[in-house]
């Protein structure tokens, strides 16, 4: 059966419904919450704080550790085991590198901030889900960046180029299916996170990546409402 | 033709653009991308002339050159102190800052300061590696005796002591307390037990409403009223 309509009736271009929150978690030094359907991440930041062990450190600048964590029973398949995972682990690496670019941590010799991204449930779309609260939580950190970082997930299902995919989509059996996560920096446009499970031409990978640039702005729109929220009766 | 986007006062996030233009400098949180000023960090955007600054709402202490301090002392050494700053460096106070007293080779430090005890010393270097000093040399500068240490968050810590010292001022004297505040978002409290968690209190509430107008006379009818229970 051909895909000529999503099952959740969205368009093909649209989203999921999207929830951000910035200071979420009292006693992290940034916090930020992102729900994106039915997956929701949680960040913690803590730091610019002392790292040990001292072998890690770097003298030149501060360096930056994610952890991705999906909770035991937050998926709808089987239960999570807990701890670390090649999954979590693999997902902790790309979260990392997607976030560096904006971050300058040249002020903190020596120094480590941590992100802790806990995934209470998720429904497909769980590490760009990481991403963008990630990046609200080291902006409420008080860090020196660039740039937010914001992220979707887009790709192709049978025919059909498709942004923002859940779970069904994901496992659509009647056709082919390719997964593309993708990150950028909205406002210099640059791509920090581009990962790819399954098969697609050139040129519609193009028209993907251009598609998920208009649903990342929108998701930008979003996260700088929720940070600015956060201080909303600020008047000195 | 250069413009000022961003309103006096308002929030900006990391990436946003403040103003247009070559004749408008970047302070203290924006950069320059070409024609433009950027945002480098969330703060209050505060425009001065043709400088646009960003004033930090959140964020871990960073070590300063002049800043008072109330530290903790978490190691002791053959010739000083190591103290925990609250921040992600760790300060050195080395034996001659520390006191003019004429020490014997490999006497026992800890005489002077010991594991555990708080401190007000002052930052007199902070290097590119954040190699800390401090001394306790200098006005006010001491061991800090009994009392209680809370944390809060520096960049509150200004809103806290208020314009020449004014609001800590009116809390000593309405709690009868003690109170010293380091830069780095540590404050010692010292009075009867009782008064020390009405200052605790009050100066929670400080931190909670610092963003507010009008906030001394709200701190001044807090502690009139509560003064009456």
């Amino acid at each position: 059966m051909p895909y000529t309509k999503r099952i959740d009736g969205r368009g093909f271009d649209e989203t999921r419904k999207i929830e951000a929150k910035v200071g979420v978690i009292k006693r992290a030094d940034g916090s930020a919450m992102f729900k994106i359907g039915n997956t929701w991440a949680y960040a913690a930041v803590y730091g610019p704080r002392n790292l040990h062990p001292k072998f890690l450190q770097d003298p030149q600048r501060g360096i930056l550790r994610c952890n991705y964590n999906m909770m035991p029973f937050s998926s709808s398949g089987e239960r999570v085991r807990p701890g670390g995972s090649r999954r979590s682990k693999e997902i902790s690496l790309v979260t990392g590198k997607a976030l560096l670019p904006v971050l300058d941590l040249e002020e903190y010799p020596n120094s480590v901030v941590d992100v802790f991204i806990e995934l209470p449930q998720t429904e497909a779309g769980s590490r760009c889900a990481g991403i963008c609260a990630a990046s609200m939580a080291l902006a409420d950190a008080g860090l020196e960046m660039k740039d937010l970082v914001s992220a979707v997930s887009a790709g192709k299902v049978d025919d059909k180029l498709v942004i923002d995919l859940d779970y069904a989509e994901e496992s659509y059996k009647d056709g082919s299916v390719a997964d593309i996560p993708i990150a950028i920096m909205p406002n210099s446009g640059k791509i920090t996170l581009l990962q790819m499970d399954g098969e697609i031409k050139k040129d519609e990978l193009m028209r993907l990546i251009d598609m998920a640039k208009k649903a990342l702005n929108d998701i930008y729109e979003i996260q700088k409402k929720a940070l600015k929220e956060k201080y909303h009766e600020v008047e000195m | 033709m250069s413009k000022i986007i961003a309103q006096d006062k308002s929030i900006s996030v990391p990436g946003e653009t403040l103003a247009v233009g070559m004749d408008i400098l970047p302070g203290t949180g924006a950069y320059r991308d070409g024609e433009k000023i950027v945002a480098k960090r969330l703060g209050l955007v505060t425009i001065d002339g043709r400088t646009i600054k960003l004033i930090p709402l959140s964020g871990r202490y960073i070590p300063k050159t002049g800043d008072t301090v109330i530290c903790k002392v978490i190691d002791v050494g053959f010739n000083g102190w190591r103290l925990d700053t609250n921040s992600a460096y760790s300060a050195m106070l080395s034996m001659k800052d520390a006191t003019s007293d004429f020490i014997a080779r490999g006497a026992n430090l800890t005489q002077y300061y010991d594991l555990g005890d708080h401190i007000v010393c002052k930052i007199v270097n902070v290097t590119s590696q954040k190699l800390i000093d401090v001394t306790m040399r200098g006005p006010g500068l001491r061991k800090l005796k009994g009392g209680r240490v809370i944390e809060v968050d520096p960049n509150k810590v200004p809103r806290i002591i208020g314009k020449q010292g004014s609001m800590v001022m009116m809390v000593k004297d309405a709690t009868r307390c003690n109170i010293s505040v380091g830069q780095n978002g540590l404050i010692w409290i010292d009075g009867e037990p009782v008064d020390e968690l009405l200052a605790i209190q009050t100066i929670r509430k400080i931190e909670r409403e610092s963003h507010m107008s009008g906030l001394t006379d709200k701190i001044k009818e807090f502690l009139e009223n509560s003064g009456k229970k």
